[in-house]
């Protein structure tokens, strides 16, 4: 009953999409809006290794631009369509998430951490120093003239990423209603007593890695035809890494709402903010309000909802 | 006499330069209460470590059910039979009782169909432990003795041929200790083989058949628990010389 | 090319660097390895003290060095009250390894865009007369604004090893990481010795960022390059162990400084990084760990 209300909506939300691409004009909304649900698909990335799992990725922005300059060295070498690149992306990232997964063998808690956000610095000067992709200066990107069905290609772009976006939500709720997604709540408890519980740590965490870095790929593949310029400083940018790991503490961790609830309002509030006041001090505000969180509520807001709505009944 | 349960032959554990195992070899049969004891950091947890997968042994191999598990993860010794309690409780904290044990019965007890018949079965052990009050909460609210109850009942939750517990009763009280006493007489009744490594000595002494002791890494006596008792090695390595 | 006169070069400048990246990362190894505090923020830190030594240089024309000193009270103070809200936050709960971690990773944000409006993206330099002196002995150069920060990180490196071994506060801090029992028997009380020794770390990135922005010009998003390096360094000299530290960071410093003289200096910083990835894979313990 469950499922069949969660699909729906998720149905809902792809149909709404595509509604409000015949009625809204203004294109700025395609550009914000492309931007929160990026967001939505980077924080319920990040949530499924960090949240359910327990594993802090530092390194966000490394997967994502990863899956953005898949894309640019397809786009350049055969000029591939949209959907090619996303495969592709994800495939690439995926790829990078299974090593990291190899990597929890030997590495936990903050070690695992700091060789993620080290593993992103190394990706970051691999792209400086490669000339094919635009090195350091980096690479402009034209946009296909026209795309059927959608009067521009920021539109089409907005669509993309809500269907991304749902699928994400859609991964995340299902590993979080499965026997993955339990035991996968046992090593974050307990990673010892998970595995002498029968439960198998090592292939659930490659699993988790995994589906983490195919989503964030997923996630990056379009970027090139968003901003059209591709340079590592924008691709590996650490705004990724800080609000894919904001986004959820904010939301809330352990439940797939957390990370969508955190992306749309953060999502939203910066956009908001980078129009009326500035970028940087946008980007103060999103510092302050996840130390804030992690020191106040460290359950989130939907942890906070939770206690409030608990506390009504008892 | 029956099957040997569990065979350890010539394990041998080594932590840099340091051999906290030497060669040690026993048998468990089936059925049995076996007791496993000696000094602080004589070697017992390392052992169980070895037994149930957590540590990789150096050398020699550990059989049960006479399939050699030496090589294999800890999560599949599991599946096989083999479970733990530890002896600093790890509960999965963010989970209540009845979810803790959902684990183990997912993932080891093959409850495939998941969801109800994993919950039945999980409230029928915290009955049997006497935690089906606190099925709904989590580990966070629990007593010591219950902490201890609920480390038992999730490994019975795997549905163990083998249960091994270490130090289970270490800081409860002596009525407490009759408590998981009886618990675990009453799992023993119904076939499950225990080995229980204790600090408590009238608690070994009482449940164990047998007992193994060990001092420095290496089994100094084997025996039953009056033998043990009179043996003038044990009481040397326990009051030293 | 490859040449001897090159070859020497790089190796004399790298060991220069290696002195000065032990001054920016003790305060990790003390933070790390000692309090078992991850604080991946230290670097922020360092070049707050970065630009603190500059907004001195430039009003009053003071020497970096002097102001790096004179700065460290006020960032010992933010070292203690970091570590209450830390301790009061998550250490206390038991919370500290992944939360706390996402608490530091929000300062190192705050701080980077605090200092990104006030001084913009625009690197800042200072100035002192000692500054773009060199000395030549042979074919090998030796420019005072790499020596200078070199004497300075070593002084550091003695005077908190030194500390550390003869002093009792210094004994107690190392009692506190290896078991807070023992610490009690001391008489002292284990949140304070952390506290005093959190200060203390912080207070070194006074200095080391007064190092730094005499090493050349800084802009506030240079704290990432950092943190790769300073736990590199760290993890590789054992963690908490000062002189290994110091071995560490001198060894960090030739291999990038050959890097940047052979391949050129946009891989220096991925060979750090590298070196971290894999001493943590491989030996986490460090080189003169345990």
């Amino acid at each position: 009953m469950q499922r069949r209300v969660f699909l729906a909506s998720m149905l809902a939300v792809v149909v709404l999409g595509a509604l409000v691409t015949r009625v809204i004009q203004n294109q700025y909304y395609y550009f914000a809006a492309y931007v929160i649900l990026q967001y939505v698909v980077l924080a319920t990335a990040w949530n499924i290794l960090g949240g359910y799992t327990g594993y802090v990725n530092f390194g966000s922005a490394a997967f994502f631009a990863l899956g953005a300059y898949t894309s640019v060295v397809l786009i350049k070498a055969a000029a591939a369509p949209l959907v090619v690149l996303v495969v592709a992306g994800g495939l690439v990232s995926g790829l990078l998430g299974l090593g990291i997964g190899y990597l929890t063998l030997r590495l936990r808690g903050v070690f695992f951490a700091i060789a993620t956000l080290a593993l992103a610095v190394v990706l970051q000067t691999m792209f400086i120093n490669w000339e094919y992709v635009g090195g350091a200066r980096g690479i402009y990107i034209i946009r296909p003239k026209t795309v059927p069905f959608f009067t521009s290609y920021v539109e089409f772009l907005f669509a993309v990423m809500v269907v991304l976006a749902v699928v994400a939500v859609t991964v995340a709720w299902w590993i979080e209603n499965s026997r993955v997604g339990r035991g996968l709540a046992a090593i974050r408890d307990n990673e010892e007593a998970a595995e002498c519980m029968g439960v198998p740590t090592l292939k659930l965490k490659l699993v988790a890695t995994t589906v983490s870095g195919v989503l964030m790929g997923v996630a990056g593949a379009p970027f090139p035809y968003y901003v059209t310029y591709v340079e590592p400083s924008s691709a590996f940018n650490l705004d990724y890494a800080v609000n894919s790991l904001a986004m959820p503490m904010i939301g809330g961790t352990t439940t797939w709402a957390g990370p969508v609830l955190g992306a749309v309002l953060l999502g939203t509030a910066q956009q908001v903010a980078t129009v009326t006041i500035s970028s940087a001090l946008n980007l103060l505000i999103v510092g302050i309000i996840l130390v804030a969180f992690v020191i106040l509520a460290p359950e989130g807001i939907i942890g906070l909802v939770r206690r409030v709505t608990k506390g009504k009944r008892g | 006499m029956a099957d040997p349960l569990l065979e350890v032959h010539n394990v041998t554990k080594r932590f840099g330069g340091f051999e906290a195992l030497s060669n040690v070899s026993l048998e468990v049969r089936e059925g049995e209460r076996f007791g496993l004891i000696g000094p602080n950091g004589s070697g017992k947890t390392t052992l169980i470590n070895c037994i149930s997968g957590a540590l990789r042994n150096d050398g020699g191999r550990i059989l049960f059910r006479g399939t050699d598990v030496t090589e294999m993860p800890a999560y599949q010794r599991t599946r096989l039979g083999i479970a733990r309690s530890f002896q600093i409780p790890k509960p999965f904290t963010s989970m209540t009782l009845l979810e803790n044990l959902c684990i183990p019965l997912e993932y080891a007890a093959h409850a495939r169909s998941g969801g109800d018949e994993a919950a039945g079965d999980a409230r029928e052990i915290l009955r049997l432990m006497g935690l089906e009050s606190k099925a709904h909460i989590t580990p966070a609210g629990l007593s010591q003795i219950e902490m201890r109850k609920l480390e038992l009942a999730r490994a019975m939750a795997a549905k163990p041929k083998l249960l091994i517990s270490d130090e289970a009763m270490a800081g409860l009280s002596s009525a407490e200790v009759d408590d998981i006493l009886a618990i675990l007489f009453k799992l023993n009744e119904d076939g499950i083989t225990i080995i229980m490594i204790e600090h408590i000595m009238r608690a070994v002494m009482r449940f164990s058949e047998r007992i193994v002791v060990f001092d420095a890494g290496a089994k100094i006596a084997e025996g039953t628990p009056q033998a043990i008792a009179e043996n003038k090695e044990v009481e040397k390595a326990y009051l030293g010389e | 090319m490859f040449s001897v006169d090159l070859l020497l070069n790089a190796i004399i400048a790298g060991i220069l660097l290696g002195g000065f990246y032990a001054a920016v990362s003790l305060g990790i190894s003390v933070a790390f390895g000692l309090l078992d505090v991850v604080n991946i923020a230290h670097p922020v830190f360092v070049i707050l003290g970065s630009y603190a030594a500059y907004a001195m240089n430039t009003s009053l024309g003071l020497d970096p060095i002097v102001a790096g000193l004179l700065f460290t009270p006020v960032f010992f103070a933010l070292g203690v009250a970091v570590y209450r809200i830390y301790y009061n936050s998550f250490e206390k709960k038991g919370e500290e390894s992944l939360r706390g971690l996402v608490f530091f990773f929000g300062i190192l944000f705050i701080v980077e865009v605090v200092l990104l409006l006030q001084y913009g993206v625009d690197y800042r330099l200072v100035e002192a007369a000692y500054i773009g002196e060199s000395v030549h002995i042979g074919p090998v150069g030796i420019a005072f604004r790499l020596l200078v920060p070199c004497l300075v990180g070593m002084g550091l490196t003695l005077a908190l090893y030194l500390f550390l071994s003869k002093t009792f506060y210094g004994r107690a801090i190392q009692a506190v990481a290896q078991d807070s029992l023992a610490l009690r028997l001391m008489g002292a009380n284990p949140i304070r010795i952390k506290t005093l020794a959190f200060g203390l770390a912080i207070a070194t990135a006074s200095l080391a960022g007064a190092l730094l922005i005499m090493i050349g010009p800084v802009e506030p998003s240079m704290n990432r390059e950092y943190i790769g390096r300073v736990f590199a360094i760290a993890v590789l000299g054992g963690l908490g162990n000062i002189g290994g530290t110091f071995v560490a960071a001198l060894i960090l410093g030739v291999v990038e400084s050959l890097t940047s003289t052979f391949y050129g200096p946009s891989w220096a910083l991925a060979v750090s990084f590298g070196v971290l990835l894999l001493t943590l894979a491989v030996r986490p313990a460090g080189l003169f760990g345990r």
